[in-house]
């Protein structure tokens, strides 16, 4: 397998625009003739399926959702970074770069982040004439906050629902298409695996959630923008839905996997009250700007939060790291409250949870003044917990929320299978080993809206139209497998349920392969995964057994398989990387004082596995990184 | 807390539906209604019986993917909640639970309790939008706008198109959904140039799509999770006028 990211030579502030000048545009009268199929409705393919279609493309647009509005780019709360330097505080598209080199703990590739920096404030421009009701000033111009850590204000957002307006937005361009007949949308639609012929990718094969029935469509590219892979771990602040079939099944036939151990969790979410929990709930990391996180100073103290004294609480991060306090990035935040529960000093029911204590700022800055600004947060808590977060103090956890790895991609977005692209989150691309705050909404954005548009064009004019039909043997053997799998997976009859399943992997995944990885650990996950892989398949119980009606319990079983394989490949990733960087914590490479060591000489490269075969270890490639605008440091937050 | 539930079970539109009677038991007050749902379809599975199907995705109140009537109530009794983010604990132990899918003729049954919504995309795809081409806006600071109507702008997009005014108004009307996008798209210079196209040409999609007409009964106001207010509705009619005598 080849790796070549393409990035074009030149100074890193021209390359795109010059790259953009050599990429072959498509005769505005040959575009029509292409048919190009987007899969995921999200920003990313949202976006990608409006724009391709107002150039002129045929598209078709797939999503599992009942309708692309629903897709769970809606749940981003915080906000959307653009380097606009609105607020005169010293922004610029080089420093933005920066700051994402620097907060990807230099795992990244600079061409791709400092395209994304250039392209993040044309994001903002598009939002604003699509009617997205950006927060505002009083005299009527574009609002900014500071956001996870970041020394300037850049982020724009939406009150506590910036992702909702950014989607619906996106959503109402691609409305527009389907409506003028440019776009066909397939809702309630699941792609269940890639035709690949000849190295190219040729089409998918969806199954309609509907009816069950199997079918291919052939189209002249094939995008995928299916999201992340989060719900690996069972319990995470993804949608129920979210899954990792469509990259998995490119994985599978022939596209690399992208630093899969590369996985953020959030450090602020509701903790877990009991096994029937179905999914985790974030809270703004917005909220770390006023509160304060504290656990009590001595282990087992069960007293009531008012009940503990000033004097014997600890506010650890503000105690562990003077200069940025409980503003430290989400991986070094949640790595934190692991620490001091581990100690015994968690709270709640469970000892899994800290404090957010709101009690200092609400004395500054009064009640009102902090419903103004978290009102909607402070409900939503209340709602879940039946506590009130005015009087006594939220309970937070970290929670598995975001997943840096995803397919491998060249400067182009396309993977190592020809003509296939991969856009937002599904992707690796840009924020190396840890996202920052705010900035997946535009690496969606600015991968659909402006990337892909181009360089998709560009391969079409070059590869020209594809001639493999859906009657072709390709796509019949694999319609034929996926239909051999439906069939399998119904023909079980064993005694447990998928969701059972997934519940047993969540917990050795979030236990070996979690906030904390150790080579011990991972090679006992190594040993339990294929293990329960096999109960799986011999023990698994479907119903209704049959698949010509809505099957929810199929349609699970499906996911299921594809994360328990996904799940060794995750794991093999996280073994073989013996450094500690951004999200990914080896227990074995840190500091005296505990923080995150890299190991630059060793890691500094993408590891990009290529699937062996469903039990066989994935084989490693190394895509090394190469560093020319930004010396490696290592971070540090004191 | 244990409970009864009465579930409308249909296989698909041309089978005849009725409630069927499950029991909840053992449930922690914690959980919340969809997790519940879950645990007895656990059972049900377990048991050798087919399990509830019910539409769901982010389970956090935002994506307007959830929603069944529930004792009489679109997403239950709770005020401002999506059926997701409602807790058994506000419910009596031992009550008796109906669940009910959206019943509109715009809203086709698919089976149980999941309804086919995708008339509301047609709607929005019939004007829903600003017509932008990608690359060509003018920088963002370009349009300043006062807050107050950038704000209330905001309020009126927070709808999240789940169908509850709809389930819920006695003649199935869409016109607080549609009221939601008139109003912000109205508000806004950006919206203005199409203002009156838009406005004519979603109410007849949403006429054309089946649903019914406004008469006031506010049951909608009531029953939107995200407390839309009807005054919208007031607007849209306004601006429905205007477009009459300005074209
Ligand atoms: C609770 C929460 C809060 C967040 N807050 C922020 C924030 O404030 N700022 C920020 O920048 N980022 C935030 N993020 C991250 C950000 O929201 C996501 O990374 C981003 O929206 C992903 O967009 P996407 O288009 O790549 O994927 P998604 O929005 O997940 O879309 C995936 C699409 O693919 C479709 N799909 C998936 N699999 C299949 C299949 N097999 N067949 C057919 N269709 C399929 C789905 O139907 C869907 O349409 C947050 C994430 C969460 C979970
Ligand atoms: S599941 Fe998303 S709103 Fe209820």
């Amino acid at each position: 397998m080849e790796l070549d990211p393409k990035i074009p030579a030149g100074p890193i502030d021209q390359k795109w625009e010059r790259y953009k000048f050599q990429l072959k545009l498509v005769n505005p009268a040959n575009k029509r003739k292409f048919n190009i199929l987007v899969v995921g409705s999200g920003l990313a393919g949202g976006s990608t399926a409006a724009t391709l279609a107002e150039l002129g493309y045929g598209v078709d647009c797939f999503c599992y959702q009942d309708s692309p509005r629903r897709a769970h780019s809606i749940a981003a709360q915080g906000g959307i970074n653009a380097s606009k330097n609105y607020q005169n505080d010293g922004d610029s598209d080089y420093r933005l770069f920066y700051d994402t080199i620097k907060g990807g703990d230099y795992r990244s590739r600079e061409a791709n982040v400092y395209r994304l920096a250039e392209l993040s404030g044309n994001i903002i421009d598009q939002c604003v004439a699509q009617g997205v009701p950006f927060a505002r000033e009083y005299g009527g111009l574009l609002a900014n906050r500071s956001f996870g850590g970041a020394q300037v204000s850049r982020t724009f957002y939406a009150r506590g629902q910036t992702g909702q307006q950014l989607l619906l937005g996106a959503y109402s361009a691609l409305s527009r298409q389907i409506g003028l007949g440019n776009v066909k949308m397939h809702t309630r639609t699941e792609m269940l695996d890639l035709v690949v012929v000849d190295g190219r990718a040729r089409g998918i094969v969806v199954r309609d959630m509907v009816t069950g029935e199997v079918r291919s469509w052939a189209g002249d590219a094939v995008i995928l923008a299916t999201g992340g892979y989060s719900n690996v771990f069972y319990l995470s602040t993804n949608a129920k839905g979210c899954n990792v079939t469509a990259a998995y099944r490119a994985h599978k036939r022939g596209a690399a996997f992208a630093n899969p151990c590369y996985t953020q969790i959030h450090p602020t979410c509701i903790p877990v009250t009991g096994e029937h929990q179905s999914k985790l709930t974030l809270m703004s990391e917005s909220l770390r700007n006023d509160g304060r996180i504290w656990v009590p100073r001595d282990a087992d103290d069960e007293r009531r939060p008012g009940a503990i004294p000033e004097e014997e609480r600890d506010y650890y991060l503000e105690r562990r790291y003077p200069a940025f306090g409980n503003l430290v990035p989400r991986d070094v935040a949640s790595r934190a409250a692991k620490l001091v529960c581990d100690e015994s000093r968690g709270v709640g029911d469970t000892g899994l949870g800290v404090y957010l204590d709101f009690k200092t700022a609400i004395g500054r800055l009064g009640e009102d003044a902090i419903r103004e600004k978290y009102g909607n947060l402070f409900h939503m808590y209340e709602k879940i917990t039946a506590e009130n977060p005015y009087q006594s103090p939220m309970r937070i956890y970290p929670a598995l929320h975001y997943t840096m790895g995803g397919l491998w991609v060249d400067y182009n977005l396309e993977a190592t299978i020809g003509g296939l692209f991969v856009l937002g989150e599904a992707n690796f691309s840009d924020h190396g080993a840890n996202r920052l705050g705010a900035s997946a909404l535009m690496q969606g954005l600015a991968d659909g809206y402006f990337i892909a548009p181009a360089t998709v064009g560009d391969y079409l004019a070059r590869e020209g139209a594809n001639t493999i039909t859906t009657e072709s043997q390709g796509f019949k053997s694999t319609e034929t497998e996926v239909n051999e799998k439906i069939k399998r997976l119904l023909n079980i009859k064993g005694e447990r349920t998928p969701e059972s399943f997934h519940r047993e992997l969540g917990k050795i995944v979030w236990q070996h392969c979690g906030m904390g990885r150790n080579e011990a650990g991972l090679k006992q996950a190594l040993e339990e995964l294929p293990k329960l892989r096999d109960e799986f398949w011999k023990n698994l119980k479907v119903l209704p057994a049959r698949n010509d009606q809505v099957n929810q319990t199929l349609e699970k079983a499906g996911r299921v398989a594809d994360l328990l394989e996904f799940a060794e490949v995750m794991v093999a990733d996280a073994l073989n990387r013996t450094e500690s960087c951004g999200g990914h914590f080896r227990e074995e490479s840190q500091t005296e004082e505990g923080e995150a060591m890299r190991d630059d000489e060793n890691f500094a490269y993408v590891a990009a596995w290529e699937h062996a075969g469903v039990g066989e270890p994935p084989v490693l490639h190394k895509e090394q990184l190469a560093f020319e605008e930004v010396s490696l440091t290592q971070r540090s937050y004191k | 807390m244990n409970f009864t539930l009465k579930v409308w079970r249909q296989k698909n539109p041309n089978n005849a539906g009725r409630f069927r009677t499950y029991a909840a038991t053992d449930i922690s007050s914690d959980t919340s209604f969809l997790e519940m749902l879950d645990i007895v379809n656990e059972q049900l599975i377990e048991r050798g019986d087919d399990p509830i199907a019910f539409d769901h995705d982010c389970r956090e109140g935002i994506c307007g993917t959830c929603g069944c009537v529930i004792n009489g109530f679109a997403h239950g009794h709770q005020e401002g909640t999506t059926l997701c983010q409602l807790h058994m604990r506000s419910f009596d132990d031992g009550q008796v639970i109906w669940i009910e899918p959206w019943r509109a003729r715009a809203f086709p049954l698919i089976t149980d309790l999941m309804v086919d919504r995708s008339s509301f995309d047609t709607i929005i795809q019939a004007g829903g939008f600003i017509s932008i081409r990608t690359g060509s806006p003018p920088d963002g600071n370009a349009i300043p706008i006062p807050k107050d109507e950038s704000d209330a702008a905001f309020e009126a997009a927070a709808c999240i198109g789940c169908g509850a005014c709809v389930a819920s108004c006695p003649n199935a009307s869409a016109m607080l959904f549609v009221s939601a996008k008139i109003t912000q798209l109205g508000l806004v210079p950006q919206g203005q140039p199409e203002r009156w196209d838009r406005v004519k040409s979603m109410v007849a999609a949403m006429e054309e799509a089946g649903f019914g007409a406004c008469t006031n009964h506010g049951e909608c106001e009531a029953a939107c999770p995200k407390e839309i207010p009807m005054d919208l509705i007031a607007r849209l009619n306004r601006d429905l006028v205007c477009s009459m005598v300005k074209k």
